[in-house]
């Protein structure tokens, strides 16, 4: 079973992520037993199913769709998952924190795809609280990121006041 | 000026732990290059022509001799004797170690410095008016405002990878003197009849292969709401802009697709849900930071010094300083001096470590220790004493500081081009002291006035081309190097792109080309014309013909 970063911990991941493949018809697709995350296509379509199926299912998102499309469904969803096909396209910061301060969605964010070390501290200020680093990486030292800076300037997900409102002399 | 508390002090020397660790990961091969480029870039680290090319940021411009200082020993330890101050108020080291860069950074940060975000696809050192606090035209003074958008942008989580980098420029002057037509952001601060301080909002400018003008989102925005609007601004761009094409991924491009109305609409909807929200800015909090810009400890002095009248009497090459690099202050007494790096034959806008502790002496003897960088750069001592003025001027051309050229022809904007830029297509440097050498009679310099002449080495414009009255840009033909003129660019609150007269020009015939336009506007000129006020009443056609001859009438006809 392949390790995750959930609330700065290493720890084993229980969900199987699926994918389609091109031209595959989200509607049918055969899904895996056990705990799923499914991307938001396969979800439309086969919401009534997933959502009785008797195991943990999550959605998702790709850069191109955002926090609205989940927002109806968001007490159904224990896990969602954001798309990061490259690291170093940065949709998904605004999606997280969406869906945490907009939609206030309490459930797991987990970043998955070209996850690294160097954008986790970032990631956890916009809501991800889970990471699914990219294969071959080092998760022991990754998980020093999360104490890069100590008291950072800006509101986000995991502060809602901005730093002067806080600063003491 | 700005002085860090715990808090910011905390976060540059934890910038400096990070990055040690990075670059000690990258050596150890751990971090690819691919992924260590976005983080060595924003610590302001290029891999470059020769070697690495390492930026520090000037926050709105302004700088301490302290800080000079420390600049000047990172040019002499880890450079060679000299750096590079940009279009962007930062300065360039051309020739450091990437190793030695976390100790640079080091040094840095214990003068209150940094590298933050100087470059990379995030939000950029924030720029302003370099007569901030001294104009005579200010509105408000615009750098606690900008102190306050550097604390929000430094390391904002979200939009630390967006489509493109991201540059924002605040004007507190009814003149503008920051460009701000041209930047991702612009801001206009104004004061209504009643008093209520606020921002125009201009989005969508730049320079670039594609130079837009931008264009105004909200006419007046409280300035309490800035940052929850910029963050709006910003959240529509990170979501919907374009990352498919880099040469298309600016702001400018997603308002131009959208139109402003449409895009103006997706950021009042953005911003609904985070007007009045906590990052709303507090009077406290205005008030804690614009403490720190309080007025120097001035002299009370007669508005008009005697002395200061007299020298320019007695020595004509005082007095044609004191006209090109002297300004009027709000203080009697007191005046703003520019120390030009635009000496004909060295490259615009260096200046060696030496120059460097020089500048810092004068700021401490002359301008209350504090000097500002400016977008044609050149530095700027704020605060003098007019009886000052001559001494002062004496020791800045023991400097080489004192050439008397600011605003004329020779005073060029030009960016460091093919000889250390990796993007360039075509050497400036050498071109720009080619220019600069026909003109070399000052009399005749004189005689020219006002132009300026902006000069780019390739599209990415950091020379700001566009907007220079005559701009010059390298291309790349065929392997060989070429340049492309334009006419009638301008900054300023009429800002507008300069056109292209036609076809481009081996670098021998660039002298040749400017000259022509320029003896041609000195024969059409009537009465007080500067060449742009010549432009804008003949047009563009005359100054073609001027170059090319009758082939442009041709093609004019």
């Amino acid at each position: 079973m392949t390790q995750i970063i959930k609330n700065r911990q290493a720890v084993a991941d229980n969900y199987t992520l699926v994918t389609l493949a091109e031209g595959e018809a989200p509607a049918s697709t055969a899904l895996p037993t056990g705990a799923i995350i499914v991307p938001l296509a396969v979800w439309q379509a086969q919401k009534s199913e997933l959502t009785t199926r008797g195991t943990p299912v999550g959605v998702w998102l790709d850069v191109t769709e955002g926090a609205e499309d989940v927002a109806d469904d968001l007490a159904s969803l224990p896990v969602i998952a954001v798309n990061f096909p490259k690291f170093t396209d940065g949709r998904g910061y605004s999606t997280a924190r969406l869906l945490r301060e907009r939609y206030g969605y309490t459930g797991e964010i987990r970043a998955i795809g070209d996850v690294l070390h160097d954008q986790l501290f970032l990631m956890a200020r916009c809501g991800f609280d889970a990471f699914a680093l990219r294969e071959g990486k080092d998760i022991a030292k990754a998980l020093n990121a999360f104490a890069t800076f100590k008291t950072p300037y800006q509101a986000a997900a995991d502060e809602s006041r901005p730093l002067f409102r806080r600063r003491t002399a | 000026m700005y002085r860090y508390d715990n808090y910011d002090q905390a976060l540059v020397d934890e910038r400096v732990t990070q990055f040690r660790d990075q670059v000690a990961r990258w050596k150890a091969g751990e971090l690819s290059d691919e992924e260590f480029r976005p983080l060595r870039l924003q610590n302001g680290l290029y891999v470059q022509r020769h070697a690495p090319m390492f930026r520090v940021a000037v926050p709105y411009g302004m700088l301490s001799s302290i800080q000079m200082r420390c600049l000047a020993t990172l040019g002499r330890k880890y450079d060679r004797g000299y750096g590079h101050f940009t279009t962007r108020h930062n300065m360039q080291f051309n020739w450091p170690a990437i190793e030695d860069v976390p100790d640079m950074l080091a040094a840095l940060a214990k003068v209150e410095m940094h590298a933050i975000q100087t470059s990379g696809n995030c939000i950029r050192n924030v720029t302003t008016d370099q007569f901030a606090g001294v104009a005579a035209d200010e509105i408000l003074d615009p750098r606690p405002l900008c102190e306050i958008l550097r604390q929000w942008s430094t390391f904002h989580p979200e939009f630390a990878f967006l489509p493109r980098k991201f540059k924002i420029a605040v004007n507190g002057a009814k003149e503008d003197r920051a460009l701000t037509w041209f930047h991702d952001i612009g801001l206009h601060i104004l004061k209504t009849d009643d008093g209520m301080v606020g921002f125009r909002v201009i989005v969508g400018g730049g320079l670039g292969r594609t130079p837009i003008r931008g264009e105004v989102v909200r006419e007046f925005l409280p300035w309490q709401d800035i940052l929850t609007y910029c963050e709006a601004i910003l959240r529509v761009y990170n979501r919907y802009g374009r990352r498919d094409n880099s040469y298309k991924a600016r702001i400018k491009i997603l308002v131009q697709a959208l139109g402003v109305k449409e895009f103006a609409r997706q950021v009042d909807a953005e911003w609904e849900h985070l007007k009045g929200g906590p990052a709303t800015i507090t009077q406290a909090e205005y008030d804690r930071v614009t403490s720190f810009f309080g007025a120097p400890a001035y002299a009370i002095l007669p508005a008009i010094d005697e002395s200061f009248i007299a020298h320019q009497a007695e020595s004509l090459p005082f007095a044609r300083w004191a006209e090109r690099n002297v300004r009027p202050h709000r203080i009697p007494g007191y005046a703003s001096v520019t120390l030009s790096l635009k000496k004909p034959g060295t490259a615009p806008g260096d200046v060696t470590s030496e120059q460097m502790e020089a500048a810092a002496d004068l700021a401490d003897r002359y301008s209350f220790g504090e000097l500002r960088v400016t977008h044609e750069q050149n530095l700027v001592l704020a605060d003098v004493e007019q009886r000052q003025l001559f001494a002062l001027w004496q020791e800045a051309k023991a400097a080489n500081f004192a050439t008397p050229n600011i605003g004329l022809l020779t005073d060029m904007i030009v960016c460091p081009g093919g000889d250390f830029c990796d993007l360039a297509n075509a050497k400036s440097i050498p071109v720009a002291n080619a220019v600069q050498d026909r003109f070399d009679d000052l009399d005749y310099l004189w005689d020219i006035g006002d132009i300026e002449i902006n000069f780019s080495g390739c599209m990415n414009s950091c020379g700001h081309h566009h907007v220079g009255n005559i701009g010059i840009l390298g291309v790349d033909k065929g392997n060989e190097e070429w340049y492309q003129i334009t006419v009638g660019g301008e900054q300023g609150n009429n800002a507008q792109l300069g056109k292209v007269i036609g076809r481009s020009f081996p670098a021998g015939e660039v002298p040749d080309v400017i000259e022509k336009l320029v003896r041609f506007y000195i024969a059409e000129r009537q009465e007080g014309e500067h060449f742009i006020d010549t432009f804008h009443r003949i047009g563009l056609d005359p100054f073609k013909v001027a170059v090319y001859g009758d082939k442009a009438r041709l093609k004019a006809a």
